[in-house]
């Protein structure tokens, strides 16, 4: 079990060095979300009605939700990567904890999710976003969302190993994530959607994790969001985790 | 743990299958400690799958394997702490520095972060490497990625050492610069088990080459007593035009015990006695009317040893082609 959490976090701690040396994979996490805050602000802001709010507090939860997600790309990239160029046998014939690779992965999303959040946060406050709750559920949103985020590491870190090659992890990525996030509450209200997507946007667990931040920061009523996105996490958690793990054991058995 | 007395390196009736598959039918194996074992063959020969067995990557379907007396299935996690591991893929992380990779393999292995540092640097001295230390790997060139991919497999001093073709794709001066490491290495005491498609590489670092071919091993020996099974010097005559090799045979035949191979205007026999073996063939060749173009007088060569034992050479490129005729 310490060898776990040490080797969890040598791991960590590789894929955190590695990060300012590959620039693409840092303007992802940084520059990317704010030109698509700047988009849906000032594009499409003024056509899409959000009763009760601005269109800037509506959005900021949602953009903010659908970046968490694409945090998780840097695992699947990172785990495909290293299956690849072998770096995988390397750690399998080493004496560490097996699942230390995968655990290292999806903790170091963690981290980058906190730094794309926050940056994501400055844009949204400087164009005009304003919380409407206190702190401590501010910060309660904040912790939902990196929940959230470490959860659908896992689900991408079982995509990367599933798929032979970068740029299949970037479209098989994005047509999974994609839908998933526009066709929830991320960024126009759902009663707004025709009958057949608005009862998938209803049960789709990025609606839950927006209306989830939107109470916390925004103060919208609660309803079951808040429940149904934590449940939501350690679901997939509970899923994607073996499925990896599986994965993994196989991807580096071959 | 003791290290046992027995042989470094034991495996009995290896298979494994990847589906339609056999990479390995039924391999025995033996190494004495401190020998370097050249395990020569073909691309898909089965080499890397026993290299990736023996390193506790891959589960066997039956047989045995140990490695230092310890079971490679059951006792895996107690083998790794005592085997290194590198491979023709130069397993190394891109975005860290040198340095950076050697510390994190020894932390890996369990060591605190200052000792795994100053390991680090001792291997990037040895491995002359000191300058390139503090740049991301991915500025390296193919040959110093091997070496910091094989100084990563030494990090914990392991007593044996798998080498899965460690010159594979390298430039013949840094073939030659990680040969002259290796046998440091092996000048230190540590058991090898080496990989190769190259009959030179073998020749030069094995004390014993095992031959496999289609995941059997077909002989076992050292380098000399493997170039014996095909007796005494090999004459090899270049002919002026290759129309005539039919003429050659013929002449050349009463020369030798065995019938003399041939191959696009080069006859190759085996003599039965070196002196006069020159003048003896020129007089033949000439009394047939056979013009000669090159003629050499020469000991076996772990290729012709190859191509006797398989029926097929060693080298990729006709290696290709075996597979596509098979396909």
């Amino acid at each position: 079990m310490r060898r776990l959490v040490t080797d969890t976090l040598i791991i960590a701690e590789r894929n955190l060095i590695r990060l300012p040396r590959a620039p693409e994979l840092l303007i992802g996490f940084t520059l990317q979300p704010i030109m698509f805050v700047l988009l849906f602000r000032y594009v499409f802001g003024g056509a899409i009605s959000t009763p009760g709010y601005s269109y800037v507090d509506f959005l900021i939860p949602g953009i903010i939700v659908q970046n968490t997600a694409f945090g998780g790309f840097a695992t699947a990239l990172g785990l495909n990567e290293d299956v690849r160029k072998g770096l995988i046998d390397r750690f399998r014939s080493l004496p560490m904890s097996r699942a230390a690779v995968l655990g290292g992965r999806t903790l170091s999303d963690v981290a980058t999710n906190t730094l794309s959040i926050t940056i994501l946060l400055i844009t949204g406050v400087i164009i005009g976003f304003t919380f409407h709750t206190s702190f401590a559920e501010a910060a309660a949103g904040f912790a939902l969302l990196l929940l959230f985020g470490y959860a659908f590491s896992w689900f991408l870190a079982f995509l990367g190993l599933l798929v032979t090659s970068p740029e299949s992890v970037n479209s098989v990525g994005f047509i999974a994530v994609f839908p998933l996030t526009f066709i929830s509450s991320a960024f126009v209200p759902v009663a707004s959607m025709p009958a057949g997507l608005r009862d998938f946007a209803e049960v789709n667990p990025f609606t839950y994790v927006v209306d989830a931040i939107r109470h916390l920061w925004l103060g919208a009523p609660a309803g079951s969001s808040v429940w149904g996105a934590f449940l939501w996490s350690l679901a997939i958690i509970a899923v994607f985790a073996p499925l990896a793990v599986a994965r993994y054991r196989r991807a580096a058995g071959q | 743990m003791s290290v046992t007395d027995g042989p470094a390196i034991e495996v009995r009736g290896l298979v494994k299958r990847f589906g339609e598959v056999c990479a390995l039918d039924g391999v025995d194996l033996t190494a004495r400690q401190g020998q370097v074992l050249g395990l020569l063959g073909p691309n898909g020969a089965g080499k890397t799958t026993l290299v990736r067995v023996l390193a506790t990557l891959l589960k066997p379907d039956a047989g045995t394997a140990r490695v230092l007396g310890l079971d490679v299935q059951r006792e895996a996690s107690a083998l790794r702490e005592r085997i290194g591991l590198a491979g023709q893929y130069a397993a190394v992380d891109e975005n860290l520095t040198g340095l950076e990779n050697l510390t994190m393999v020894g932390r890996l292995y369990g060591a605190g972060r200052s000792s795994a540092k100053a390991r680090g640097r001792e291997l990037l001295e040895r491995f002359d490497l000191v300058e390139a230390a503090g740049r991301p790997t991915k500025t390296y060139s193919g040959g110093m990625r091997r070496r910091l991919d094989l100084a990563a497999a030494l990090v914990a001093k392991p007593p044996v050492l798998f080498l899965d073709e460690p010159t594979t794709g390298l430039d013949p001066r840094s073939r030659l610069g990680l040969w002259g490491v290796i046998e440091g290495l092996v000048a230190e005491g540590t058991t090898v088990l080496l990989t190769t498609q190259y009959l030179d590489e073998a020749d030069r670092l094995a004390d014993a080459i095992a031959v496999i071919d289609h995941g059997r091993l077909i002989a076992e020996g050292t380098s000399d007593q493997l170039k014996d099974r095909l007796g005494g010097e090999r004459l090899e005559i270049r002919l002026d035009d290759p129309a005539d090799l039919d003429a050659a045979v013929s002449a050349l035949t009463p020369m030798s015990d065995e019938l003399p191979s041939t191959e696009a205007g080069l006859v190759r026999v085996g003599v039965r006695e070196r002196r006069g073996a020159i003048v003896e063939a020129v007089r033949r060749l000439s009394e047939a009317g056979v013009g000669v173009d090159d003629l050499t007088l020469r000991r076996p060569t772990l290729d012709d040893v190859f191509l006797a034992l398989t029926g097929h050479a060693a080298e990729e490129a006709r290696e290709e082609q075996e597979r596509e005729r098979a396909a």
